[in-house]
């Protein structure tokens, strides 16, 4: 068993019952990711990129094939065990941010250490180191209303972060920022890919994003359609001021 | 995560919307506040009760006009309309002190009582003025605290002398010294010669307020009230059983004696009535529980409704924080985690409630205490419990239907409901 596969999919097919009709969503799709990659899962609305996310991210399960995180075979595991899975491997980041509203900051950053049952001054600790390395360490006790769109999306990834998942999965990271915050938080994951080494894949359907990724796996209808390597891969957060 | 943590975020989660908490929680504490007012003026009552059972004095019988017992006990309004009736006499109490027709009671005294104003100097009181025999302290278990009762010499020379409960010489004298002054009844100068000990209570021939005069005077210079034979009528009379054991020997003896006396043939056709403490304590007990059954009635009816709003909002804040309860379960929470969030946070709404009410409660009970002037209700620390415990116990039962809902969600339709 080679340590360093993070993600062996093998064959995997999801199908939703929608009444009596059966949509398949995936099909047949076989992925390995490894530590420390980099890399982003395209395709159109509808090619079932979502439900890629949901079952790389344990939030939903495979109707059939195999799935292993870290040679744990998790796809038939209980709900409470995927909780866990989801609470100390694995980091989301939404299109839409998600915070708790009337929640600080930091609180929102503690709040998968509140589940991972790690309290008091540890968490506060690691919860403010998190918000650190996303450069919001003066921001600790503001609420998401008071801050700007780019800054909660650097509080959705100290939050992801906070755990030391073995992987985090962004979905539109950017969808809701403007082109220059985008740009930061892009930024902000290959920092945090380059110099700690976290995989990091991004669902979208956002050609820009892609090409700030090492690799490219493409799906339509279900399928990979393509999966290549990005030869010259972009640095969002050296061409900050530059040249974008 | 722990319990505290929990609490924590329930009242975060409660304070972003005060106002609907707030109103959420209504119902819950005009329910805690109807249950401790209930149970505080009940334990009142029966205090009450037993100071009143003390103050009658042991192995007394009371001897009161009309029927209270055959038709209808409890129909207060035939009892009032029945005891104006002038069906005891004098004479009755006679009959019954004679120790060769009724051996099983050793004393009598009587009592007529009628409402007037009694004044000194510039100062009016309305009370009620009472003509007794002199063996009424002992037969009544009264103590006069200072001067004397009315003796005999008093008694059969009708003489113009008072004796005055407490709150009476208090209310007329309010500087003391009653005993020797003169005082005004229907015009007439009465003097008085004794005050009464203070009883505490009113209830049955409450003592405090009230005015004693002799009963020859009170029936040649207060009022004509007599019988076709011109007796005196009485408004009770007063009997002391030889002992414990032989009040019920007592009472039938009376009701014989009476019987005879007023040509009675059949026990259902007595215009008069015998009451020993058992029955006072009755009559009290049946007040009581239509209290309690009222008011616990009240208690009921609004922990129900005001659990109903709790789980209303509860429900409606599970479909508000769909999306938050989507991304706690996306990062990590389990179902259980879940669902004690939302109970707890119903709980944290009826408890909160529960406190405001039983706040309120104490002070509804008070109000009680204060308007009936003679109770004082009692708030133990075993009703706050059941207080408490009982609204937990709704925040429970109404929560966990929409805490199980809000528990049960798929993380990947809540993360996406909008």
């Amino acid at each position: 068993m080679d340590n360093n596969v993070l993600i062996q999919m093998t064959d995997i097919c999801k199908v939703y019952k929608m009444g009596l009709v059966e949509v398949p969503a995936l099909c047949g799709v076989s992925l390995e990711i490894r530590r420390g990659e980099l890399m982003a899962i395209m395709g159109p609305s509808g090619s079932g990129k979502s439900t890629m996310m949901n079952i790389i991210g344990c939030l939903d399960q495979p109707t059939s094939g195999e799935y292993k995180l870290e040679g744990v075979d998790v796809s038939r595991l209980s709900d409470d065990q995927l909780a866990a899975i989801r609470n100390k491997k694995i980091g989301f980041v939404f299109q839409t941010f998600n915070l708790l509203r009337r929640t600080s900051a930091l609180q929102n950053v503690e709040l998968p250490l509140t589940y991972a049952g790690i309290s008091g001054a540890e968490r506060r600790r690691r919860a403010m180191a998190a918000l650190e390395a996303v450069g919001l360490g003066h921001r600790l006790d503001h609420r998401p209303s008071e801050l700007s769109g780019g800054e909660q999306q650097r509080v959705a990834i100290a939050r992801a972060l906070v755990n030391e998942p073995s992987i985090i999965l962004a979905d539109e990271p950017t969808g809701n920022l403007d082109t220059k915050s985008g740009r930061e938080i892009v930024g902000i994951f290959q920092r945090l890919n380059l110099e700690r080494g976290i995989t990091v894949v991004f669902v979208t359907h956002d050609p820009e994003i892609a090409r700030h990724t090492r690799r490219i796996v493409r799906l339509l209808d279900g399928k990979i359609v393509g999966d290549e390597p990005v030869v010259d891969m972009r640095l969002a957060f050296e061409a900050r001021g530059g040249a974008g | 995560m722990n319990l505290a943590e929990s609490v924590k975020i329930a009242l975060r989660s409660l304070s972003a919307n005060k106002l609907r908490a707030a109103l959420t929680m209504l119902g819950i504490i005009i329910g805690v506040a109807a249950v401790i007012t209930l149970l505080s003026v009940g334990q009142g009552v029966q205090v009450l009760v037993q100071e009143q059972i003390q103050s009658i004095g042991s192995n007394l019988l009371f001897v009161v006009p009309g029927n209270l017992s055959a038709q209808s006990s409890g129909n207060l309004r035939s009892t009032m309309a029945t005891s104006m009736a002038n069906s005891l006499t004098y004479g009755d109490a006679k009959a019954i002190a004679d120790p060769q027709r009724v051996p099983d009671v050793q004393a009598v005294a009587v009592e007529s009582f009628m409402n007037t104003t009694v004044v000194y100097r510039d100062r009016g009181l309305r009370t009620s003025v009472s003509g007794t025999t002199v063996n009424y302290p002992q037969v009544r278990n009264h103590k006069v605290a200072e001067g004397t009762f009315f003796s005999e010499e008093d008694f059969n020379g009708g003489s113009r002398v008072a004796v005055l409960g407490k709150s009476a010489a208090d209310a007329l004298f309010p500087d003391g010294y009653a005993v020797g002054q003169t005082i005004k009844i229907k015009g007439i100068s009465f003097r008085v010669i004794g005050v009464f000990a203070s009883k505490g209570g009113t209830g049955f021939g409450g003592v405090d307020d009230s005015v004693f005069v002799p009963l020859t005077t009170f029936h040649t210079k207060l009022t004509q009230r007599r019988s076709a034979t011109g007796d005196y009528v009485v408004s009770a009379i007063y009997a002391q059983a030889v002992s414990e054991n032989r009040m019920e020997a007592a009472m039938e003896q009376i009701a014989q004696v009476l019987r005879d006396r007023h040509d009675i043939l059949y026990e259902s056709d007595d215009d008069f009535t015998v009451i020993n403490q058992k029955d006072i304590l009755n009559i009290f007990g049946e007040i009581t529980s239509i209290l309690t059954i009222f008011l616990g009635a009240i208690a009921a009816i609004s922990l129900l409704v005001g659990g109903i709003g709790i789980m209303n909002i509860m429900l409606v804040s599970v479909t508000e924080r769909t999306r938050e309860i989507g991304l706690r379960k996306a990062v990590g929470a389990r179902r259980r985690d879940v669902l004690w969030q939302f109970l707890i946070e119903a709980m944290v709404l009826s408890l909160a409630g529960g406190f405001v009410g039983i706040a309120l409660g104490a002070v509804g009970s008070q109000l009680v205490g204060r308007l009936s002037g003679s109770l004082t209700p009692v708030i133990t620390a075993s009703t706050i419990l059941l207080a408490t415990g009982f609204s937990a116990a709704v925040g429970l039962f109404f929560g966990i239907y929409p805490a199980s809902r809000a528990a049960a969600l798929n993380p990947i339709d809540a993360l996406r409901y909008e």
